[in-house]
């Protein structure tokens, strides 16, 4: 098995690591305090060297998007960080936040001396109420720590940090439409580059902002520990993919959970530090990194699971936010793929018709196909209506949306076609599911 | 009359003084008026928002309506909200509603007669590696068999309705927030 250090968990399970006296004690704040004697643009380089890459789920560099913020301090900078986890098969935020509240905060105060920002707003999706309580209390003890407020630790820098609370909306985790949020509005997302000027010059408030997954600001802990070179030197697989990254396991395997994994670890060792197939089941598909990513085959197994390798192998859209969703033989995936094409269609903002209508349409042919009255070309339909919204909607809500559809096609044809010719005989009970016979209780 | 009395007001002041603009504090302001209505915004709720805001009812509408967990309605007085989402799916979640269904005698996103319970299914909570998983007001109950949720009903009979969410500054120690 390939060694599997501990950077963001490394405290994880130490007593009481949530309050700042532990966090301390436990080397807590020292990054924040070397970062503090250290110009902008040399922790833009160390992230460089490091390679990070946002763990949001877009995969994008962490240090582009950071040197497009301006190089002085002219107007109000604002780090915002994304805590909306709402992609399903996402849990790793949450754990993030209750467990190692200094994790996040001493993040965000990196990331806000390289960002030239002296504010930062944690946006929290609003049924996270314990880890917002966490969190804010944890922003209450630094406060009171002398590691927020004005002129911290004699820098002559003032760093605040609020948490804000979202109220139900996945759409808002995409970072325009957060922005959009967080400004009193609904949660629509706004044009983008090329059409409208960057969020690093006019973001919220029209002030330069950078948007931030929870878990990339934590990274930047044991990042600058260790310098970026040395970060950039763990890592499986591609060079690409460095670092590691946490995944949300769950589905059918042993031992569910949060599991901080090197990134390119070949797949078939992810599964087995999962405890491996639940009740020794056959692996029949898995979800390698939330539910806009796609089905994706039981083989190969042996591939580095990273940002390059789940692509590569799997034909799936990527790693995205690192929610491992692992499926047995047993589970129907028409119903599954039904379920997330009405999650999509609920939470499209509707703004744009590719996405508003088409995925109304996708619903009523899953619709047709589960009720039993079903036909043949519905196959084709739902991939002609996947085509229509391909490339074609305003954010990646709706390209998301139509990788599970796509995907299930693409594998299992055959169940499709089975529940359309037989009927509603073929198709299974769903309080079947995963019930007492299958569950692990 | 309003229910905005002194005390919530400074409390909305509060959470305006965190953010350049007035309208920012909109998201947190409906947090606060959903609390002090007793868990749904009533015509009235809005209107009040609105006016220490200084914003048009209809911006203040259209945003409380964007958000599923503002309250357009009144609900029971526990929502039980059941994750239905594939993980939580593939792990019992269809038969802990069609359960809760019978045990309530109501369907998912209906309230029980008496006024004690709303049923509603939710989208993924980010608990999937404890599925099945159940909200009800702020807390989270994981690994969830139809019997545990038989007790958790019971309990709940004759506890406090909770918030929702508690609004932010609710917590403070320092007196900042
Ligand atoms: C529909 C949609 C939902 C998203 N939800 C989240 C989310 O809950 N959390 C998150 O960090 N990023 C989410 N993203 C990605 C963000 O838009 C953005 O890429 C990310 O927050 C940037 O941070 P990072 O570079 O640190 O990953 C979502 C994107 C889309 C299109
Ligand atoms: S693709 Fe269009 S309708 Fe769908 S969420 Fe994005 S902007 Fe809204
Ligand atoms: S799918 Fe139920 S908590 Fe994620």
């Amino acid at each position: 098995m390939s060694e599997q250090p501990q950077l963001l968990y490394k405290h994880r399970h130490v007593e009481g690591i949530a309050r700042l006296d532990v966090w301390t004690q436990n080397g807590g704040y020292e990054s924040f305090k070397k970062a503090l004697k250290m110009e902008p643009d040399a922790i833009i380089d160390e992230v460089r060297a490091s390679g990070l890459r946002g763990r949001g789920g877009a995969g994008f560099p962490t240090h582009i998007k950071w040197s497009a913020v301006p190089k002085n301090r002219d107007a109000e900078h604002y780090l915002i960080i994304n805590a909306d986890e709402g992609e399903p098969g996402t849990a790793k935020d949450r754990d993030l936040m209750n467990s190692l509240p200094h994790l996040l905060i001493e993040g965000c105060l990196i990331s806000m001396i390289a960002l030239r920002a002296s504010k930062c707003y944690i946006y929290i999706r609003g049924e996270y109420v314990e880890p917002w309580k966490i969190v804010q209390k944890a922003i209450n003890e630094a406060y009171k720590g002398g590691f927020l407020g004005k002129n911290v630790l004699d820098s002559g820098l003032d760093f605040d940090i609020y948490t804000h609370l979202g109220a139900g909306a996945y759409e808002c985790g995409e970072e325009s439409a957060l922005m959009s949020s967080l400004m009193g509005e609904r949660g629509m997302p706004r044009m983008k580059p090329p059409y409208a000027p960057l969020p690093q010059i006019k973001g919220v408030w029209d002030r330069p902002s950078v948007v931030n997954n929870v878990e990339t600001a934590a990274t930047l802990v044991p990042l600058i520990e260790m310098g970026g070179a040395e970060y950039a030197k763990i890592g499986y697989g591609s060079p690409r993919s460095r670092g590691t990254k946490l995944f949300s396991i769950s589905g059918h395997v042993n031992k569910p959970g949060i599991y901080e994994i090197v990134l390119g670890t070949p797949f078939r060792e992810v599964l087995e530090l999962a405890g491996g197939m639940k009740d020794g089941k056959k692996l029949k598909t898995y979800i390698p990194g939330g539910s806009s990513m796609g089905f994706a085959p039981p083989e190969p197994l042996d591939y580095p699971f990273d940002y390059e390798g789940i692509p590569q192998s799997t034909g799936c859209l990527g790693l995205g936010s690192g929610g491992l969703i692992i499926f047995d033989e047993t589970t129907p995936i028409v119903p599954l793929a039904q379920r997330l094409t009405e999650f999509y269609h609920h939470e499209s903002c509707g703004k744009c018709t590719p996405c508003r209508e088409g995925l109304d349409w996708l619903c009523k042919v899953y619709a047709r196909i589960t009720s039993g009255a079903g036909q043949e070309s519905d196959i084709d339909l739902l991939w002609d209506i996947c085509d229509n919204i391909r490339g074609k909607s305003f954010c990646p809500l709706g390209e998301g949306a139509i990788w599970p559809v796509m995907t299930s096609l693409k594998l299992f044809r055959d169940e499709y076609l089975s529940y359309i010719r037989t009927g509603v005989d073929a198709l299974p009970d769903l309080s079947t599911i995963g019930g007492p016979s299958g569950a692990k209780h | 009359m309003g229910k905005f009395d002194d005390t919530v007001k400074a409390r909305l002041d509060e959470l305006i003084s965190r953010y350049p603009t007035k309208k920012a504090a909109l998201l947190p302001a409906l947090w606060v008026a959903q609390e002090v209505y007793g868990g749904w915004l009533p015509p009235a709720a809005l209107e009040e928002v609105a006016a220490h805001l200084g914003l048009p009812e209809a911006e203040v509408q259209g945003v409380a309506t964007f958000y599923t967990m503002y309250n357009i309605k009144p609900r029971g007085k526990h929502a039980i909200e059941i994750c239905h989402n594939v993980p939580c799916m593939a792990l019992g979640a269809e038969q802990l509603i069609q359960h809760c269904e019978k045990s309530l005698g109501v369907h998912a996103g209906e309230t029980t007669p008496d006024g004690m319970f709303t049923l509603a299914r939710v989208e993924c909570l980010g608990a999937c590696c404890n599925a099945p998983a159940v909200q009800v007001g702020g807390t989270y109950y994981e690994d969830v068999t139809p019997a545990q949720l038989d007790a958790l009903l019971e309990t709940l009979k004759s506890a406090p309705s909770e918030v929702e969410a508690p609004p932010q500054g609710q917590i403070s120690e320092t007196g900042r927030f």
